[in-house]
């Protein structure tokens, strides 16, 4: 796992307390990278309490469809922490973890993309890479961010090969978009797991239609970057986003009104959202679920034809 | 102001101090009350009947040392900890300098660093798992003070009550768990909110000393709370203290106790108030008298007419 190796090595001040599931390092010590019980909303709570006390506390969620009991902590308590107290107090040292997303067999209960729920709560922010050279990067801004940041990592990269990644890699620890490809015809909009499969998609638009494709990683889906993402869909006029949350209230939906807003005179067709359906993620029919790059393909065809 | 102690004795003058407390507590929430019934006060949780328990924890403490995570009732807990009538009416008043949270939520709710008070928010049991958060920070910083997270019987029903005190016992964490039991929750009496007859006896479930007092008995409370700390101090972990006391007025000023609870309870409990009982012992004591008491009462009224008055 190449996350707690490389935070570990990095040190941030002199209390480093990860709330984990996986066994302690040697480094920290086990007084400081410990297991708890099955607590989510404890987790949550006593990083509240840890980060206010100005301790950098690094707490996980096993699963991301399991943070739900923490809701309370994180929209009534986190997010609200600074404003209530009028910035006597803050817990901006914290930074909450999970894996979240497809893996191939999760199911309702070990795939769900929970972005949309936090991206809805002005108070903390939600952090998603696409990879590991990414994940390390952003992990380390979150860490240093002072405001309580929720950090999604796309569950299948755990069992990917993966990118190389090395340790003197200059790390990104700027959490706005990137673009990831320049392109003239579409915009095409997504974060963390989904990356690798619009890059595909965008792959196919290329070779198949000769259409040239701006492909855009958020990164950050609270506060997102609105500037980015706007300047270039009045260059290109058209826009694919996509995520694998469900389509109902999910964070393209944000997306999309407010680039339809921003760019409605540059906009040359409807905005295509292409998303997980609004039903629970299925088990063995998780292929038929996921918005996969044909589904993509087929949006980018869409907006290009329209 | 004297310093709270571990040791179980307190001299005359902070006897006196103690007393005093709790009439000018009695008299700011009777004061603040009355306005909020004239329109003049934004809404208020009553401490009246819990002075004894939320007073003698503090006095049993380290102010500007531990830290303290109160609840939604615990006026005398912020008065005692050092702060002024005039900075809890600013917040029943909405004024300007209102120093808990800019006047951003209710009166009572946010912060005051430089006494202990950490950030009160109105959802209630959250801030047991933070001041357990908080206390860990403070073992690992092998830091001096200890946390005490005030709560209610009702708030003892939650989950985040449950994880607090697990989480607490298993890694013994410097922090008191103070249960003021007024035996009902907003309208739910004890018996429809538990099936036991004590909010302590839960403590043996988690693993920790639990311990239920007259939470009307200033002295208990302080003998309970100061054992309490320090078993925190020494590294003997946590503690559940259930201070059994008595809610003479509604839930908050928007409740009305009358569909639910007989005028005569109250009237009963109002036999064992904590400030006539006090007053009683000191005066047995031969350190109180009727005239002593009667100047305490006018200045605490003069403090809060004066406070009334401010614009």
């Amino acid at each position: 796992m190449y996350v707690p190796h490389t935070f570990i090595e990095c040190k941030y001040g002199p209390e480093l307390v990860v709330t984990c599931t996986f066994r302690s390092s040697p480094v920290a010590g086990s007084n400081r990278v410990f297991n708890t019980p099955l607590s989510e909303q404890g987790i949550v709570g006593f990083g509240i309490g840890l980060a206010t006390q100005g301790s950098t506390a690094i707490a996980e969620i096993q699963f991301a469809d399991y943070i739900h009991p923490a809701f309370d902590q994180v929209v009534n308590e986190a997010a609200k922490y600074r404003y209530r107290s009028a910035s006597h107090y803050h817990c901006g040292p914290l930074t909450v973890r999970a894996p979240y997303g497809a893996v191939g067999h999760g199911g309702h209960y070990h795939s769900q993309s929970v972005e949309g729920f936090y991206a809805h709560v002005p108070g903390i922010k939600v952090v998603i890479p696409r990879g590991p050279s990414q994940a390390k990067g952003l992990l380390l801004a979150s860490i240093r961010d002072q405001n309580p940041v929720f950090f999604f990592e796309p569950k299948w990269l755990y069992q990917a090969a993966g990118e190389r990644h090395t340790q003197l890699a200059s790390l990104c620890t700027c959490m706005q978009s990137l673009s990831l490809s320049a392109g003239s015809d579409v915009t095409v909009l997504g974060y963390g797991s989904q990356i690798q499969i619009l890059r595909q998609a965008c792959e196919m638009a290329q070779s198949e239609l000769g259409v040239s494709c701006e492909l855009i990683d958020l990164r950050t889906i609270l506060p997102w970057d609105e500037d980015t993402v706007i300047q270039s869909v009045c260059k290109t006029g058209r826009l694919v986003v996509s995520h694998e949350a469900p389509l109902t209230a999910g964070f393209g939906a944000e997306l999309a009104a407010t680039v339809q807003a921003e760019c409605f005179n540059h906009l040359e067709a409807p905005i295509q959202r292409v998303c997980g359906w609004d039903t629970p993620f299925p088990l063995i029919f998780e292929p038929f679920y996921i918005p996969n790059k044909v589904r993509c393909f087929d949006a980018i065809r869409t907006v290009v034809d329209y | 102001m004297a310093n709270a102690v571990d040791a179980k004795t307190l001299d005359e003058s902070t006897l006196l101090e103690i007393y005093g407390k709790m009439v000018l507590s009695r008299t700011l929430d009777e004061r603040i009350w009355m306005l909020n019934r004239q329109g003049k006060a934004a809404i208020m949780a009553s401490s009246q009947g819990h002075e004894a328990a939320q007073i003698g924890s503090v006095y049993a403490l380290r102010r500007g040392t531990d830290q303290f995570y109160i609840y939604y009732r615990d006026l005398a807990v912020m008065l005692t900890l050092g702060m002024t009538p005039r900075e809890i009416m600013l917040g029943f008043t909405a004024k300007v300098g209102e120093p808990l949270s800019g006047a951003r939520q209710f009166p009572t709710h946010g912060a005051y660093p430089e006494l202990g008070l950490i950030n009160l928010s109105n959802v209630i049991a959250t801030q047991l798992p933070q001041a357990v958060g908080a206390a860990l920070a403070i073992r690992m910083r092998r830091e001096d003070g200890i946390v005490i997270a005030y709560f209610g019987d009702g708030a003892s029903s939650f989950g985040d009550t449950h994880e607090a005190m697990n989480f607490a016992a298993i890694h013994r964490l410097p922090v008191i768990f103070m249960c003021e039991n007024n035996k009902y929750a907003t309208s739910v009496p004890q018996h429809r909110q538990m099936a036991v007859d004590s909010v302590a006896s839960r403590a043996e479930g988690y693993g920790m000393p639990g311990i239920s007092i007259d939470g009307c008995d200033v002295i208990a409370v302080f003998e309970a709370v100061s054992e309490a700390a320090s078993r925190a101090r020494n590294g003997g972990g946590p503690t559940l203290i259930e201070a059994q006391v008595e809610r003479y007025l509604p839930h908050t000023s928007d409740d009305d106790d009358t569909r639910y609870r007989p005028r005569e309870e109250i009237e009963e409990a109002r036999l064992r108030d904590p400030l006539k009982l006090f007053g009683e012992r000191l005066m047995a004591m031969g350190i109180l008298d009727n005239a002593a008491s009667e100047h305490i009462y006018s200045e605490a009224r003069a403090e809060v007419n004066a406070v009334t008055d401010y614009r």
